[in-house]
């Protein structure tokens, strides 16, 4: 798993990248009531902003680490939003995307380099 | 920027483990370890402990010595019958301005030979620079020196019966003092989440000791500001600055009811308070905007400040948007031209650009369970 530095973390399987926030981010949003998806097969530039968390808080954002093409997207978010909570990390990924080169996630943070920025 | 003030429970918010953010001037807590969702619900469910000290409570008292001199003054300020609340009640009331907008909303209770002012934090010193400049017949005391705690929730009285047995006998909006082990409970049957519960003012130094004699019983969790926000608005209950303020009338704000006939034209004391004429026109004539609830389809909030649109004209905008834990969608309120404003009129909502539709319901979107 690599992480960016906006608490996304990017796990690659085969030749798509999984996409989803860190337990970190989760707690910081609180209860999330409401998750916007991209359609798949949308192309996403690096930074595009694709999808809307919206917890009992505030509404944010979540952005593309990548550039590349959206191939599927986590539709039970639609219909239970809380499971970001619940597991950040697993059930509650948010989109897997299909890069040129797998290879550009390793320019982003390993764990211990996640955790050293967040504490 | 400015210190923040600290409530006489800051100490026992960090040991609970709140996360503290400043509001109106004080650092208070938004939510404890439970997390707002389960904050919400568990007050609806069982009973909630809230501090409210930062809110103003104050003293108004006649210097005739006559209450009746201090209910007549107060009246003056508010277009609220003062002179017929009975002694051991309460009631909501609006401080209006000259234009006819709301300075703040605020609790009045008779208590016999004074009345007892609840305000909100940020208003309190205009508040008390607006009371004494007008009620010069009165003493205004502000009381610096006691916690406000509310406890709401269905198991709230039993919660409070076992501290104050006596609070099990009051009814919606009674008042009065109860001993807890030698320290006076000034006791009002109110809140602001739509449940049955109390606000209790406490000395300073008992805070502590009475919050944590409740905590300890399992009913009861300590409650944020962020439930209370979403507690309050499934109430349908306004949030002074957000959905009522000095640009809104009473009418405007769907406030008619807090106005008794006493004081509409053709009352025994109709008028004489400021912003009378709008008022007293509004209210027979209607305004040209209304506060409504509003429900937004599809699962996503619309915060304060979504314009609200009929058709390509843009006739309004939430005021307070937020996800209602109990009702299980998102829900607003707001101001749209009254022309629009009939229960199930369906508007749109511009949300990051897109057009949602909005429908117009009516207040609460969770009945109230108060003990008549």
């Amino acid at each position: 798993m690599r992480y960016t530095e906006d608490h996304e973390w990017l796990r690659v399987d085969g030749d798509v990248v999984v996409v989803g926030i860190t337990e970190h981010a989760s707690t910081q949003l609180g209860d999330v009531v409401f998750v916007e998806l991209p359609e798949a097969e949308t192309k996403v530039a690096k930074g595009d902003e694709i999808v809307v968390i919206e917890s009992v808080k505030a509404a944010s954002d979540i952005v593309a680490p990548l550039e590349g093409e959206i191939v599927e997207v986590n539709s039970d978010l639609e219909d239970n939003p809380g499971l970001v909570n619940e597991d950040p990390t697993g059930a509650a990924w948010f989109f897997k995307m299909k890069v040129d080169d797998v290879a550009l996630v390793d320019e982003y943070m390993r764990e211990d380099e996640y955790k050293a920025m967040v504490e | 920027m400015t210190d923040l003030a600290r409530t006489p429970l800051f100490d026992l918010h960090r040991a609970l483990g709140a996360k503290m953010v400043p509001f109106a001037g004080y650092e208070m807590p938004v939510q404890y370890s439970l997390g707002v969702m389960k904050e919400h619900l568990w007050c609806r469910e069982s009973a909630g402990l809230f501090d409210v000290s930062h809110m103003g409570q104050v003293l108004v008292t006649a210097k005739s010595g006559e209450n009746a001199d201090a209910q007549a003054a107060f009246e003056t300020l508010v277009p609220v019958s003062i002179l017929g609340l009975p002694e051991g009640r309460q009631r909501y009331a609006l401080f209006t301005n000259d234009a006819g907008g709301i300075m703040d909303d605020l609790m009045v209770a008779n208590r016999g030979d004074h009345l007892f002012v609840v305000v909100n934090a940020a208003c309190k010193a205009a508040d008390l620079a607006h009371m004494r400049a007008h009620l010069t017949g009165c003493e205004i005391e502000e009381i610096t020196d006691r916690a406000l705690l509310a406890l709401q929730g269905p198991k709230a009285e039993a919660v409070l019966a076992r501290l104050a047995p006596g609070v099990a006998a009051m009814r919606f909006m009674d008042v009065g003092v109860f001993d807890w082990d030698g320290v006076a409970l000034w006791v009002s049957r109110s809140g602001y989440t739509g449940e049955d519960g109390y606000e209790v003012s406490v000395p300073e130094a008992s805070a502590r000791a009475l919050a944590e004699a409740l905590l300890a019983m399992d009913e009861v969790e300590a409650i944020g500001l962020g439930a209370r926000d979403s507690l309050r608005l499934e109430a349908g209950l306004c949030l002074y600055g957000n959905d009522i303020d000095e640009t809104t009338s009473p009418v405007e704000a769907a406030l008619e009811w807090a106005i008794q006939k006493v004081r509409r034209r053709g009352g025994d004391r109709e008028g004489g308070f400021p912003g009378a004429d709008r008022i007293l026109n509004e209210l027979e004539e209607g305004a040209a905007r209304r506060r409504v609830g509003l429900l937004p389809e599809g699962r996503a909030p619309m915060r304060a400040g979504t314009e609200i649109f009929a058709g390509d004209a843009a006739i309004g905008a939430v005021t307070s948007g937020a996800y209602g834990p109990t009702i299980e969608r998102p829900m607003s309120m707001g101001y749209v031209s009254t022309q629009h404003a009939g229960t199930g009129t369906v508007l749109d909502g511009e949300v990051r650009g897109k057009r949602m539709p909005v429908t117009v319901a009516d207040m609460p979107f969770r009945p109230a369970r108060f003990k008549r």
